[in-house]
């Protein structure tokens, strides 16, 4: 096995402490670190998402493995130029006015900072202008909104009408979810996107940023 | 003798209840309401404002679950008593705060309406082994701020069982407060007699939200009982063993347990929960998870332990529709809440995670609490002893078709259920036009709302709730509520 395919396999068991130090024998053996990012972290992390989409493995290994992936990164990305670490993106997240469930949520920031997205939390029972001031101040590409109260989904609305009228539709995407929450909904409010878990959550916000 | 279910033996139970004191007493508890901190502060807690925590000494604690009541009764809206919820006696009441409904015609999930309440509250009341009604889902069609109350108003407005309920904001409850007292005729007579328990949830770990803490303050000022519950997800946000999730339980209920009795002694509680068995794969709460299930009935014996009634989110299924996984998550865990004793459950008629519910559901769960209640009084001897003589007139007379003891004991020894369990033989099943199970509850459903009898609630009370109704709703800009039939 190649230290890359080694790298890869330390990973998608979660071992962050191999990564790590197989991600500098790898560097010290002059291999480019872009290579190290595709062919050994981003490989394992694709092996990662497919099997947990087979329940072969379950939430704490992606974790896990998440968690590695970033054990390796931070000792690539001295070495990675601009143009390789393809920043995923920043996303403003949080549950809207009047919901205090923040449990999934959490899921999908986790998640999301796991796949390498800047993550700015804005907590629970966020006012629409909140989440719209926070994604023009951080420059985030993404708002991502959660309600699990039939009685707070009307305050997503609000958010996407504000980003509209702010004139922030061309720079910041909104992407919705929580139990209540469909893709109809997603559409009736002009919502970019919508998801039902944080696996997805994932797939469809990096779609969103990929544009 | 009553059948008895036990997970835990006494040195485990007591070894939970001291890790949760322990709990309280060191880490404590994240507390978001002004003046729920101050109460607790005023009466000995450890009040750390930097910190944002409130640390409880166990003999608060100690002394609050003295308080607490080890029983109190409901009443209907007539102000007849229904439910003594002490002991180990058992009562059944509908999932609440569905978000949707299973459209009886096309089998589907939808967003609910205000017939679809008035339905569900109807057939609620025509089922005489679901013992109260439940703020079952939320209607579309009126406002968000009264989206809350107003489940409340069509309940009392249809059906005569007492109701248990919730409020989603701080706001609601006061209206929700009226709503009862227009039934009972004044705040005094609602203490005397209690109509509706209101559900307050800790958030885990070990949190009072600023909603959640004020909804119960304001329930025990006025004496009404509330439900405390604690949602532990094993795993995630609790322990991932059924042990340590019960610790957290036990700390987060006992939280509850304090504010109320500090609030004002006595208010009636029930020890209740809807913790789950966090599934890893899905990223779901299982309410029909074995472990979901045997944590309930634990944390019930710790609750009884402790000297109080019980309840839980049992006795429903994360299943999509009316179909065999329905059917045995709901009744086992129907079955496993009623050996329990667990004094009200919570589910009957829901489905998808206390997403969904559904009529035709309600009615086959209604056979499952009948059948678990006649479980839950156990086998006695009636009429048995000495046997010989039943058995000499069976074989004088050729049967026991009609004698005495069967006449006498029949009725009562067994339970019939009704037609939507099919117990014909074959060709009779055959000739009656081999029905499926979703055929029958459909037909029962019909049958019951065409035999429907309003509520005999008096006409002042209803047109004051009428008026509270209406004067709200005006407060949101809606002028005139959503047409019902039968008004
Ligand atoms: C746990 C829970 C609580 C906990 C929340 C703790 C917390 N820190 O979040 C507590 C106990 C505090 C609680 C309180 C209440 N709850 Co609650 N709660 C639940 C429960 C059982 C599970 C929710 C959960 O955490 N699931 C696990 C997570 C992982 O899943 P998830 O939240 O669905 O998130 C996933 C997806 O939806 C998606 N997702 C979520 N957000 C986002 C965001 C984006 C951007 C994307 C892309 C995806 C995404 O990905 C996530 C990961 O897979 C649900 C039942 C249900 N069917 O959902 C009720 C439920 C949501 N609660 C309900 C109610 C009524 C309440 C209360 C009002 C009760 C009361 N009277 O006190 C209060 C709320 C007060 C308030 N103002 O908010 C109702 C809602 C009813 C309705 N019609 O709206 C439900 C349906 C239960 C019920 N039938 O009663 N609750």
């Amino acid at each position: 096995m190649s230290i890359l395919e080694t790298i890869a396999s330390h990973l998608e068991r979660g071992e962050h402490d191999e990564v790590r130090a197989l991600t500098e024998t790898a560097l010290a053996e002059s291999i480019d670190a872009a290579t190290v990012l595709d062919e050994g972290l981003i490989a394992g992390m694709q092996v990662v998402g497919e099997q947990f989409r087979k329940h072969e493995i379950f939430l704490p290994d992606v974790l896990m493995a998440a968690k590695a992936m970033n054990a390796g990164l931070e000792i690539l990305e001295p070495h990675l130029s601009a143009a390789d670490i393809k920043s995923q993106g920043k996303i403003v997240i949080g549950t809207v006015k009047g919901d205090l469930h923040d449990i999934g949520k959490n899921l999908v920031g986790i998640m999301l900072a796991g796949a390498g997205f800047d993550v700015i939390d804005l907590g629970k029972d966020v006012p629409p202008e909140r989440f719209v001031d926070a994604a023009a101040e951080s420059d985030a590409n993404v708002i991502g909104m959660s309600a699990l109260l039939t009685t707070t989904m009307p305050s997503m609305k609000t958010v996407v009408d504000l980003v509209k009228s702010r004139g922030l539709d061309g720079s910041v995407r909104t992407v919705i979810g929580g139990a209540p929450v469909t893709e109809e909904y997603a559409n009736e409010i002009g919502a970019d996107g919508y998801s039902f878990d944080a696996a997805n959550a994932v797939e469809c916000v990096k779609r969103l940023v990929e544009g | 003798m009553r059948p008895k279910l036990k997970f835990l033996d006494q040195a485990l139970i007591e070894r939970i209840v001291s890790e949760a004191l322990d709990l309280l007493a060191t880490l404590g508890l994240e507390v978001q309401n002004g003046n729920a901190a101050a109460l607790l502060g005023d009466h000995g807690a450890g009040v750390d404002i930097a910190k944002g925590r409130v640390t409880l000494p166990e003999s608060l604690v100690l002394d609050a679950v003295k308080k607490a009541p080890s029983g109190f009764e409901l009443f209907d809206v007539l102000g007849n008593r229904t439910h003594d919820l002490s002991g180990d006696n058992v009562h059944f009441t509908p999932g609440s705060s569905g978000i949707s409904v299973l459209d009886s015609e096309t089998g589907t999930m939808r967003t609910p309406v205000t017939g679809d309440f008035v339905r569900f509250t109807k057939l609620t009341s025509r089922l005489p082994h679901i013992d109260a009604a439940s703020t079952a889902f939320i209607c579309s069609d009126v406002p968000e701020q009264i989206q809350d109350s107003y489940r409340l108003f069509l309940c009392l407005l249809y059906g005569e069982k007492p109701v248990v309920t919730g409020a989603f904001t701080i706001e609601s409850y006061r209206l929700m407060r009226d709503l009862q007292i227009a039934v009972r005729g004044s705040a005094d007579a609602l203490a005397m007699k209690p109509l509706t328990i209101f559900s307050v949830c800790p958030t885990a770990p070990l949190k009072w939200s600023d909603v959640t803490a004020q909804n119960l303050l304001d329930c025990a000022a006025d004496s009404v009982p509330v439900e405390f519950i604690s949602m532990p997800l094993t795993g995630f946000m609790g322990p991932v063993t059924l042990v340590g999730s019960l610790v957290q339980h036990t700390a987060e209920t006992l939280s509850g347990v304090v504010l109320s009795q500090l609030a004002n002694p006595g208010t009636p509680v029930l020890y209740g929960g809807s913790p789950a068995a966090f599934d890893m794969r899905y990223e779901t709460t299982p309410m029909g998870a074995v472990e979901t299930q045997m944590i309930d009935c634990a944390y019930s014996e710790i609750g009884k332990h402790l000297g109080m009634p019980t309840q839980a989110y049992i006795g429903l299924s994360d299943s999509k529709a009316l179909d065999a996984q329905a059917g045995l998550e709901t009744s086992m865990g129907a079955t496993l809440a009623a050996l329990a004793g667990i004094n009200s459950i919570s589910g009957p008629g829901m489905l998808d995670f206390e997403s969904c519910i559904s009529c035709e559901k309600l009615v086959v769960d209604h056979e499952i609490c009948a059948m678990a209640k006649r479980m839950e009084q156990g086998i006695e001897p009636k009429d048995d002893f000495p046997a010989r003589p039943h058995f000499e007139e069976m074989l004088e007379e050729g049967h026991l078709l009609i004698s005495d003891h069967t006449r006498k004991h029949l009725r009562s020894e067994h339970y019939f259920p009704g037609p939507v369990i099919e117990r014909a033989n074959l060709s009779r099943w055959r000739e009656e036009g081999s029905t499926t199970l979703d055929e029958r509850a459909r037909t029962e459903v019909s049958r019951h709302l065409s035999e429907y009898e309003p509520s005999r609630l008096n006409e002042d009370a209803r047109r004051e709730l009428t008026r509270l109704m209406t004067t709200e709703a005006a407060r949101y800009g809606m002028d005139e509520l959503p047409a019902r039939d039968g008004d």
